[in-house]
């Protein structure tokens, strides 16, 4: 069962083929006797599964107006608040903290009746691109257990990789779901800011940050999507438009297609191996009718500094609500009110946060404002107008997620900065705020790599179209690790 | 040598919605602890804060009032800082663009003549919740009811040059937010706060002293205390050799003394920078005129009315016209007994003597504008005079009930039957026959002085309810007849 | 920009994160690693270019003023490290 995606699981509890419960229990067996291995989930909801496929069988079986995710397992990444399940975001900070109350992801899911597996692991607070900043523990890649899933959603993308899930949220703020996706050899789907609430998703850095699925297949994703892209009067940045279904246009042709490929994105910081497997994807797809077109997005170097400015900027204030007063950690015995903050907070965060924390405080301080904050909000103007003009050019634009394939822990060595440059090719998007993919295209010695596809604005649609009919014509995305039991 | 002080004002308006700023939940006052803060107040997790169009309409009309421009489009800032009653880290304030640009309030001073206060600008912005220091073992108590509540913070230019000008201008403020209904007024519960900015200057100077700001003054009596004694205490300082230092100050007012409250050493880096949660807030013109149109009448205009349509000299006219409350009851008092001279004179006599006396707004006051007319009236057909309506005021106060019942209850109705006090006025003529000879025989230049005696025993003999102009008019009827 | 230890201590301070004398020279070092990263957009042209908060150029939705909250004190002081009478409990705050 645990070989099926999302929508044979869908169409296998419709059938009658298996129970929610069956299903449930059997990725529940498979999490217990594999994920001590990899370490994917921070907190696994056993009871509260059971009772929901229970619940899920019965509605189906009652068979009014069932929702095609009714009864089927997924799993939310550790960001989502869930009443009365901790919601740790992967720190000390938050090891007690048990909301009492919902992200609207997690009551979109509730409402369709998807049944919870649990809580995965992540980097601390969305930041970091390894899953090593875990509070947890790091993250094992299914594919090779010496090697980083990636980050932030690394344990998502894991657990989807080792078939502990066929799919999860994720959240993304500067490829964190998009490059673990590429890492584990799955796909994952960034949508356009404002297209999924972020009520109840704990913040890191608000205007970058947005929540999308992780999955084997774009047809999954789309499923995902359906669910959890919504309108939420509660999020003042989530836009009120119409939201399609996302399984309806992936069955149609794409040729015609106009692919940007910018070379930017094929510099010397590329990977060859990587390259060349990204070279063959898009002749894959050029012989499904797509036609592939030169552009530049001159301003794709300044992405990760802008990135490092903007992200450590919001991070800094957004974690100041971490102060040991109303909820989380609290320091023992504080000596007085600034001895509570300090100590509450240098004991409560990891060493990445706390960087970034520093870095952010540091960039909005009095002297620096102009030359770093305001600059880098600058240079984000030129970045999304490189993209607006490429989209006047091509209809979506295409490269490699990540410069290489997943790396050993502990390999980028003590500066933060070697670890920050492997999100080069995603963080521009999350700039932007446009919707960025990525799918599985082939394999470096037996690592996955990813394809990425960003579209326009709310394109997410389209963009599920073509991945679904590149995956439609090769097999990368059904591959599996070997030894996933 | 000769001294000037230079003030500048900045006050905090609580604004009257029934929501927060940013979340739902009530801001009505005195709620239990924490009862009023929701997840979104006490920063948990994930929540995000969604912008109340109310406060935007207020903050629009206020602008509208003090002739400013408005913020076509406004943009929220997080202001950084670490305080327990503060659960975000960082309170949610306008900085480059707030909701109201530059505008002014012209002020009216003792002594007759008018004086403009700049506006500098006016923003939108989430109050703070409030530590409760009683202790508990040690430790304090923190309340966030109030977190979030909106503000509008406005910031004067440094056109004041004494308290008086700096009362003035701040009684005229919560005269216009007080009018316009945008805030309850309740300074006793910090629905507005004042912050003044003192420095001081050799008269002829240009250039601007060091200023300190004296926080949190929550009444004009306060305020005007307060920056006498920060005056007095910058020119002693000065005039010994010494240097002001920028700090914040704070007055008690039950000692009558301050104190600094936060050296500046450890100088503040609020770090503002847009609000990623909130996106900008975009004004259209038609909201504008809407509001514009629909605006209340203001003091100024107000004032000129009253003097105008009731005839009340200019003095009466600012009295009861610059406080909308009272304009209100004087108004209703007026439109219940047809005499706006009457209640004018009552409201600001006997009235305002009481409520002055128990420490009372005319808000607060016992006795309704409607009850005041109704007394009014009996004065006016003759039922009570003035000296019972005193009692029957009285009366209303306690809580005895209308005019009209305490009247009743009390007996007091006056004797205005003409036979019934030719019938006394004969009695005491009868019954003091050597004032009555005295009287005949004096000078006629004597015989005024005198009346009031006979008077004086048929007001005792009808037990003050007598109608004492009858009285008046038949006794010296009477007695004219006798000479 | 260099960074250095007074500037270190000065962003602990504000940030409120107690930094010990041991991780001090490890944590300006990392600073000016990343610092030296963002330096780069000095060199980026951007006369004339109006900074961009957010992604889109959507504008602020206003919520009616309406009560929508309801009491939930009990639940959200459940998670509290401490409280008392219904407040949360910090070390005496001293004006």
């Amino acid at each position: 069962m645990h070989d099926k995606t999302l929508a044979q699981l869908s169409a296998g509890l419709a059938s009658g083929e298996y129970s929610s419960v069956e299903l449930t229990r059997h990725f529940l067996d498979r999490i217990q006797r594999l994920d001590p291995v990899y370490n994917s989930f921070i907190t696994v909801m056993a009871d509260q599964a059971l009772a929901s496929a229970a619940s899920a069988d019965q509605q189906r079986a009652s068979g009014k107006g069932v929702h095609p995710l009714c009864g089927v397992p997924i799993a939310h990444k550790d960001i989502f608040c869930t009443e009365g399940v901790r919601t740790s975001c992967a720190s000390k900070m938050l090891d007690n903290f048990i909301p009492p109350y919902n992200a609207t992801v997690v009551d979109n899911f509730l409402a369709a009746g998807a049944v919870v597996l649990g809580k995965t692991n992540m980097d601390e607070f969305a930041m970091g691109s390894s899953n090593e900043t875990s509070w947890y523990g790091p993250v094992k890649n299914p594919w090779d257990i010496n090697t980083v899933p990636g980050g932030s959603s690394g344990g998502s993308a894991a657990a989807i990789a080792a078939r502990l899930t066929p799919a999860s949220t994720a959240t993304d703020t500067g490829g964190s779901i998009r490059q673990p996706a590429a890492l584990c050899g799955i796909s994952g789907l960034k949508p356009t800011y404002g297209r999924v609430s972020r009520w109840g998703m704990i913040a890191f850095a608000s205007s970058l940050d947005q929540g999308g699925p992780l999955a084997r297949t774009a047809e999954d994703l789309a499923l995902m999507m359906n669910v959890m892209a919504s309108y939420d009067p509660r999020d003042s940045t989530c836009l009120d438009l119409e939201v399609p279904d996302y399984t309806a246009g992936l069955t149609n042709s794409i040729a015609g297609l106009k692919i940007g490929v910018p070379k930017e994105y094929f510099d010397e910081g590329l990977n060859p191996a990587t390259a060349k497997v990204v070279q063959d994807a898009l002749r894959q797809l050029e012989q499904l009718g797509a036609t592939l077109h030169d552009i530049s997005l001159p301003h794709s170097s300044l992405s990760v500094p802008a990135y490092y400015v903007i992200a450590p900027a919001e991070a800094s204030a957004n974690l100041s609500r971490f102060d040991g007063v109303r909820y989380g950690y609290r320091c023992e015995e504080p000596q007085d009110l600034r001895d509570l903050y300090m100590r509450t907070r240098a004991e409560g965060f990891g060493d990445e946060v706390k960087r970034r924390i520093l870095v952010g405080a540091y960039c909005l301080s009095a002297g620096y404002y102009d030359a770093y904050y305001n600059k880098a909000q600058q240079v984000r103007r030129l970045i999304k107008q490189d993209f607006v003009s490429a989209f006047e050019q091509v209809d979506m634009i295409l490269g490699p997620t990540c410069p290489n394939p997943a790396f050993e822990f502990g390999s980028k060595g003590d500066n933060p900065v070697a670890m920050y440059l492997e999100d080069i090719y995603t963080i521009s998007t999350n700039l932007a705020g446009l919707p960025g993919m990525s799918i599985p295209c082939g394999l470096v010695d037996n690592k996955p790599v990813g394809l990425q596809i960003i579209g326009n604005y709310f394109s997410e649609a389209h963009m599920l179209n073509v991945a679904h009919q590149y995956q439609m014509a090769t097999d990368w995305h059904t591959r599996q690790p070997a030894d996933i039991g | 040598m000769s001294w000037e002080t230079v003030i500048g004002l900045e006050v905090h308006v609580q604004l009257a919605t029934k929501t927060k700023i940013f979340s739902g939940s009530s801001t009505a006052f005195g709620a239990a602890p924490n009862t009023q803060a929701s997840a979104v107040d006490l920063a948990m997790p994930g929540t995000l804060p969604v912008a109340n169009e109310q406060a935007f309409r207020y903050a629009i009309m206020f602008g509208l009032a003090i002739d400013a421009e408005i913020g076509k489009t406004s943009v929220f800032e997080r202001k950084n800082y670490f305080y327990p009653d503060l659960p975000k880290g960082y309170q949610t304030t306008q900085l480059a663009k707030p909701i109201v640009g530059p505008g002014h309030v012209d002020i009216q001073l003792k002594d007759g003549s008018h004086k403009r206060v700049r506006i500098h600008h006016a923003h939108l912005e989430e109050d703070a919740g409030k530590s409760l220091h009683e202790d508990f073992h040690g430790m304090s108590g923190i309340d966030l009811n109030r977190a979030g509540t909106p503000l509008i913070e406005i910031v004067s230019e440094p056109d004041m040059r004494n308290a008086e000008e700096a009362v003035a201008f701040a009684k005229k403020l919560h005269s216009i937010v007080t009018s316009l209904g945008i805030c309850d007024g309740n300074m006793s519960q910090g629905s507005m706060r004042f912050d003044v900015n003192i420095s001081v200057r050799k008269k002829g100077d240009e250039k601007l002293g060091t200023r300190t700001e004296t926080k949190n003054l929550n009444s004009f009596k306060f305020m005007e205390e307060a920056i006498a004694l920060e005056v007095e205490r910058q020119i002693d300082v000065i005039e010994d050799g010494g240097k002001i230092l920028q700090e914040t100050r704070l007055y008690n007012a039950d000692t009558k003394t301050a104190r600094s409250m936060r050296s500046k050493e450890e100088a503040n880096d609020y770090r503002y920078f847009p609000c990623p949660d909130l996106l900008p807030v975009v004004i259209d013109d038609a909201t504008i005129e809407q509001l514009r149109s629909t605006l209340p009448e203001l003091p100024d205009a107000r004032h000129k009315r009253f003097v105008e349509q009731y005839g009340l000299s200019d003095y009466d006219a600012g009295v009861l016209g610059d406080d909308a409350t009272m304009a209100h009851y004087f108004e209703a008092a007026t439109k219940v007994c047809g005499d706006a001279k009457l209640a004018a004179n009552w409201i600001m006599g006997e009235l305002s003597a009481r409520l002055n006396g128990e420490d009372k707004t005319i808000g607060d006051s016992p006795v309704s504008a409607v009850q005041l007319g109704q007394m009014i009236l009996r004065i006016k057909d003759n039922t009570i005079s003035n000296k019972m309506a005193k009692e029957v005021l009285q009366g209303v106060w306690t809580g005895e009930g209308d005019p009209d019942t305490v009247i009743e209850k009390r007996g007091l109705k006056q004797v205005s039957d003409s036979g019934a006090i030719e019938a006394l006025v004969a009695d005491v003529l009868a019954a003091n026959s050597a004032q009555v000879d005295n009287y005949r025989s004096a000078d006629d230049s004597k015989r005024p002085k005198m009346i009031g005696f006979f008077v004086g025993q048929i007001m005792k003999a009808s037990k003050g309810q007598a109608n004492p102009q009858q009285v008046n008019e038949i006794l010296l009827k009477k007695l004219n007849e006798l000479i | 920009m260099t960074i250095e230890r007074a500037d270190i201590e000065k962003l602990a301070e504000l940030a409120r994160i107690r930094i010990t004398e041991e991780n001090i020279a490890a944590t300006t070092r990392s600073l000016g690693n990343v610092l030296q990263l963002v330096d780069q957009l000095q060199a980026a042209d951007t006369t004339g270019i109006a900074p961009m908060a957010h992604p889109l150029d959507a504008v602020q939705r206003l919520r009616p003023d309406v009560v929508s909250e309801s009491d939930q004190r009990e639940a959200f002081q459940a998670i509290a490290p401490a409280t008392e009478n219904g407040l949360y409990l910090v070390p005496k705050v001293i004006e």
